[in-house]
Order: structure tokens, then C-alpha cells, then sequence
């Protein structure tokens, strides 16, 4: 069997087939009863009761929406550009896929360990703009269109001062391999050291998924419903699905980049007995939690707000720090030397 | 043979996007073409070995660049079939550009040899192309490195002049001032006996003082003409 899997061609394509499901299936179930816990979450906070119907605790709901939405008609505007039409929802929900091929789910344990695993994240999430884009413009609706455009230009300022952030946990790391940079958090969390970098990467994937209080590209009140107001069926079910397992992507960001990735808080006894895989699980919880938290919290930022926060804060801020951790680590001599550069 | 089939495969979409790049008759199009290029070039990169580079061409060239060019093709209104009036004109002048690109990009690749003395220890066994990138620009070469910051910064520069322009209608939110804001400011509550109507007393809830002397006429809560001497004379009435 081994021989198989690891000596011959075919043996190597379905071993990859077969890592590419064990992740891909997950992550699909994930997303459908994130959409539950989004649901009920915020149910609760608004003391209501939420989905309840379909299977005990509505558990089923997930599965009765992605039903409904599968067997409606799909209906494509007259003026729209069909090829690009069709494509959008494609590419962004492909996107939010193929991410997940670097993502660590214990020591070594990530489809692709690839160096430069940190920079492959930043270039597909930097990708994800063209979904949106695309479907603004090929839907040819002005609404649409200025739903794409806003988020356009807000995903491109945000993904500035992810890259800084992302800049500042690597001098600390020394490596841009994700297996590295969650080894290094052995000793202590990046989150305690760089707890304000922490709060600046949590609000710009806000910001970078495009959810509340960002959630602007779809600003129902003066856009109906954003880049997507022309879609329906499978296609707005992918830019759907695309869009929460985004999310789920950003929060497993925030948990490697921050939180320690797969590893448990203390490295003691009952704390490890906890296979890391599901460490890594609790903490997107917790992350997805606030998520859903902050939805049902804050209004929505008007767009020079949002603009502002991003270029004239955000930037400067995580500019300082990373000046401020290269200087630290510097002098203090902590600086990691990463491949022996002379 | 995997390797080389892939390269193939990249390589012949890449030529082809670059081609529908000149030709495509929808700009849109012809911009999603040259991102097709790019993230195939890219493709090319990771096949040889340059992984570190091959990223950076997309989180740069597709991830941001390309955004900006489709923002504002998207948002022009260009018609193509103008454009390509000239063309027969100005053909032969493109040939003579695109000549002349070539034959240089032939010398640079004959005659030019990259960081000489420095190539050596940096193809170390174990070294990263990432490490090796980071030592030759930001060790050896940190002083050409800054030199071409500095010439992008004059270029930053110059695009914000050339755009900037004070507009004495512009209505910006001063953030400091508006958080600065309590309600104590700005509201007071009136106690009312039974039967009484709040005109005699006023009005109803309303900002304290006349409300014209806390903002500019129009714009609540918007950056005054003269701030300071406004500040002073709101403080003047809540003392």
C-alpha cells in the first residue's frame, strides 16, 4: 500500500486527490453549519430563538438552504457579459478553496508545506478582489458595479496593513514557511507581545472578508444587496459559500499568525493530550465566534470611516511596530537568522 | 517529463494571454488577459525554483497593480474602436520600440552577469532563495536598494501633487473634534409641566447655544472655518 501511494505516479496523484478531499470536505461542513452558528450565535445575542425546524436544533437547516438554492432557476441578465458572469462566482469560491492547501493542521500536517507558505496566503486573499470585481462589472448593473468597485478599494487598502502585520510576525519568526511560524510560538503566543498587531489583523480581516461592521460592498440600504444583486441560484450559492469559507480561511490566519496555530496554551499534561488538529479547531471557533460577536454588535462604518481607519491608523500603526520589532529584536540580539544569510 | 509538460502548459497560455492582451477589443478583457499573463509568468517562476519571487509577482503585479489598471479601465469610457484608428500610423514606430526592448533584453542576457562576486556563497546549500533574495538587496546592495525607494518616493509624490486639490467646499469630519463631543455638549433636556408646549420654552431637544456657532452653516458637526475660536466659544457657553 505504501509502495503504492509513495512509489508510482498514480500512487502520488491519489494520494493528493485523497489529502486534497480530507481537506476540502471538512472545510465544506464547516462552512455549512458556520452559516447555522451564525444563525443561532446571533439568535441568541438578540434573544430570539433562530433556525429550529429543520432536525433538532435546526441542524438540518444548513442542508435545506443549500437544497433551496441548488434547485432554483439560475438567471442571467440580458446585458451581462455571460462568460465573466458565470466565472466570478467560480473564482472567488476556487479561491477560497485552493488557500487552504498550506494551512497547517499539526506539526507537519498541511497538504503543501511549502517555504513561502505565508506569501502563497497573501497572494490568493489578495486574489480574491477579482471575484468581486469581475462580478460588478459583468453583471452590468450600476449597483453591482459600485458594490464592486467599494470593494475593490477597500480590500486592496486593507491588504497594506495585513502585509505589515504579517511583515512584523515574520521578523519575529525568520521564516515564511506557516510550519515555522507556528513553532516559534513554543514559548509564548504572538498574541501577548504583539496584542495591538493582534487587534489590527483581526479588524482588516474584518475588513478583508468583508463582513460587518465593513460589510459595505453590500451595504443593502443603498446597494440592495452589492456585487452580487444579480445573482441567484448556484451562482450566488458560491459566492455564498465563498465568502464564509473565507472566513473560516482569515480566522485559521489569525490563529496560526497569533493564537499558536495547532499548538495547546501550556504545554502541560492535560492540556496536550488534546490532538492539535483540534486545538487548531477551537481556536477558529473562538475566532468565527467574535466574528459573528462583532456582527451582531456594531453598526456599519460609513465609507470615508472605513477609508480613514484603514490608511491614516491602521497603516501608520502597523508601519511604527514593525519599525519598532525590527528594532527591538535588533538590539536585544533576538533577531532570528534564518538559512545562515552571512 | 511532468515538469516539462507543465512548463508547456504555462508557457503556451502565457504567449497566448499576451497576445489577447494587444488584441482583445474590450479593454476589460484585455486587462483580465495581461492578469492571465502575469499569474502565468508566475507559474513559470515557481517552475524554477524562484517560489519567493513567483508569489511576489502576484501579491504586487495581480494582487495589486492589475486592481488599479481594471479600476480604471472599468471606470473609463474607451472606445476602441477610435483607438485602433492610428494604428497603420503608428505601426511602425511600435515595431521599432518593441526592436530596439529586444535587442537590449538580448545583450542584457548575453553580456550581464548578476551581483558578480556575490552569486557564490549566496547558491550555499540550504539557503532559500528568500534568505538569498534578503542578503544581496538589503545587505550588499542596501545603498541602490534605498536609491530606488527614494526615486519611487519622488514618484509618490509627484501623483499626490499632481491630484491634490483643497477644495473650499469639501466637508471633512475632523474625528478629534467629533469624538471630543459629549452629550453634555450638545444636549439638554427640558422638564416640562403638563400642558405646557415646548415652543414657549424653546423648542424640544436641541443643541445648546445658537446652532450655528458650533458648526459651519449646513454641515453639523464638520470642520469649522476657524476651529479654535470655535472650541473656545463653545466653552465658553457650557461655562
Amino acid at each position: 500500500m505504501a509502495q503504492f501511494f509513495y512509489h508510482t505516479l498514480v500512487g502520488q496523484i491519489c494520494l493528493m486527490l485523497l489529502e486534497t478531499l480530507a481537506v476540502l470536505v471538512p472545510l465544506l461542513i464547516g462552512v455549512a453549519y458556520l452559516t447555522l452558528m451564525e444563525r443561532k450565535v446571533m439568535a441568541a445575542m438578540q434573544r430570539r430563538r433562530g433556525p429550529n425546524v429543520n432536525g433538532a436544533f435546526g441542524l438540518l437547516q444548513a442542508f435545506a438552504d443549500a437544497i433551496k438554492m441548488i434547485v432554483k432557476e439560475t438567471v442571467i441578465p440580458a446585458g451581462a457579459n455571460r462568460g465573466l458572469f458565470l466565472f466570478a462566482p467560480f473564482l472567488t469560491f476556487s479561491l477560497a478553496m485552493v488557500a487552504w492547501a498550506v494551512i497547517p493542521t499539526g506539526n507537519g500536517l498541511a497538504v503543501a508545506n511549502i517555504n513561502v507558505g505565508i506569501l502563497y496566503l497573501l497572494a490568493i486573499s489578495s486574489l480574491g478582489v477579482y471575484g468581486i470585481l469581475i462580478a460588478g462589472w459583468a453583471s452590468n448593473s450600476k449597483y453591482a458595479f459600485l458594490g464592486g468597485l467599494r470593494s475593490a478599494a477597500q480590500m486592496v487598502s486593507y491588504e497594506v496593513s495585513i502585509g505589515l502585520v504579517i511583515v512584523s510576525v515574520l521578523l519575529a519568526v525568520g521564516s515564511l514557511n506557516l510550519n515555522d511560524i507556528v513553532l516559534a510560538q513554543r514559548h509564548v503566543w504572538f498574541c501577548l507581545p504583539m496584542f495591538p498587531m493582534f487587534v489590527v489583523f483581526f479588524i482588516s480581516a474584518l475588513a478583508e472578508t468583508n463582513r460587518a461592521p465593513f460589510d459595505l460592498p453590500e451595504g443593502e440600504s443603498e446597494l440592495v444587496a452589492g456585487f452580487f444583486v444579480e445573482y441567484s441560484s448556484l451562482a450566488f450559492g458560491l459566492f455564498f459559500l465563498g465568502e464564509y469559507a473565507n472566513m473560516i480561511l482569515m480566522s485559521s490566519m489569525v490563529s496560526i499568525l497569533f493564537l499558536g496555530g495547532w499548538l495547546p496554551p501550556l504545554g502541560i499534561a492535560p492540556l496536550t493530550w488534546i490532538p492539535g488538529p483540534l486545538w487548531l479547531i477551537f481556536k477558529i471557533l473562538f475566532c468565527l465566534f467574535v466574528f459573528i460577536w462583532v456582527r451582531a454588535t456594531f453598526p456599519r462604518y460609513r465609507y470615508d470611516q472605513l477609508m480613514r481607519l484603514g490608511w491614516k491608523v491602521f497603516l501608520p500603526f502597523s508601519l511604527l511596530w514593525m519599525i519598532g520589532t525590527a528594532g527591538f529584536l535588533m538590539v536585544t540580539g533576538l533577531l532570528p537568522h534564518s538559512g545562515g544569510v552571512n | 517529463m511532468m515538469a516539462q509538460f507543465v512548463f508547456y502548459i504555462f508557457a503556451t497560455v502565457l504567449l497566448f494571454s499576451a497576445a489577447m492582451v494587444i488584441t482583445a477589443r474590450n479593454p476589460v478583457h484585455a486587462v483580465l488577459f495581461l492578469i492571465l499573463a502575469f499569474f502565468n509568468a508566475s507559474g513559470l517562476f515557481l517552475l524554477a525554483g524562484a517560489e519567493f519571487l513567483a508569489m511576489l509577482l502576484v501579491i504586487v503585479y495581480v494582487g495589486a497593480v492589475a486592481v488599479l489598471f481594471l479600476f480604471v479601465v472599468m471606470m473609463l469610457d474607451v472606445d476602441f474602436g477610435q483607438l485602433r484608428e492610428g494604428f497603420q500610423k503608428y505601426a511602425p514606430l511600435g515595431g521599432c520600440v518593441g526592436g530596439v526592448l529586444f535587442a537590449e533584453l538580448v545583450l542584457a542576457f548575453s553580456h550581464w552577469q548578476m551581483a558578480p562576486g556575490r552569486a557564490a556563497p549566496l547558491a550555499a546549500p540550504g539557503l532559500t532563495n528568500t534568505a538569498a533574495l534578503g542578503g544581496i538587496i538589503y545587505t550588499h546592495y542596501v545603498l541602490l536598494f534605498q536609491a530606488c525607494g527614494l526615486v519611487l518616493l519622488v514618484a509618490m509624490i509627484g501623483a499626490i501633487t499632481l491630484t491634490l486639490r483643497e477644495r473650499v467646499t469639501g466637508r471633512r469630519q475632523n474625528v478629534t473634534c467629533q469624538h471630543a463631543r459629549t452629550r453634555a455638549d450638545t444636549l439638554e433636556m427640558l422638564e416640562l409641566n403638563l400642558g405646557e408646549s415646548v415652543a414657549e420654552r424653546g423648542g424640544f431637544l436641541r443643541p445648546k447655544g445658537s446652532y450655528n456657532e458650533i458648526a459651519v452653516p449646513g454641515s453639523f458637526g464638520l470642520v469649522p472655518e476657524n476651529p479654535k475660536d470655535d472650541v473656545a466659544s463653545n466653552k465658553e457657553k457650557g461655562a
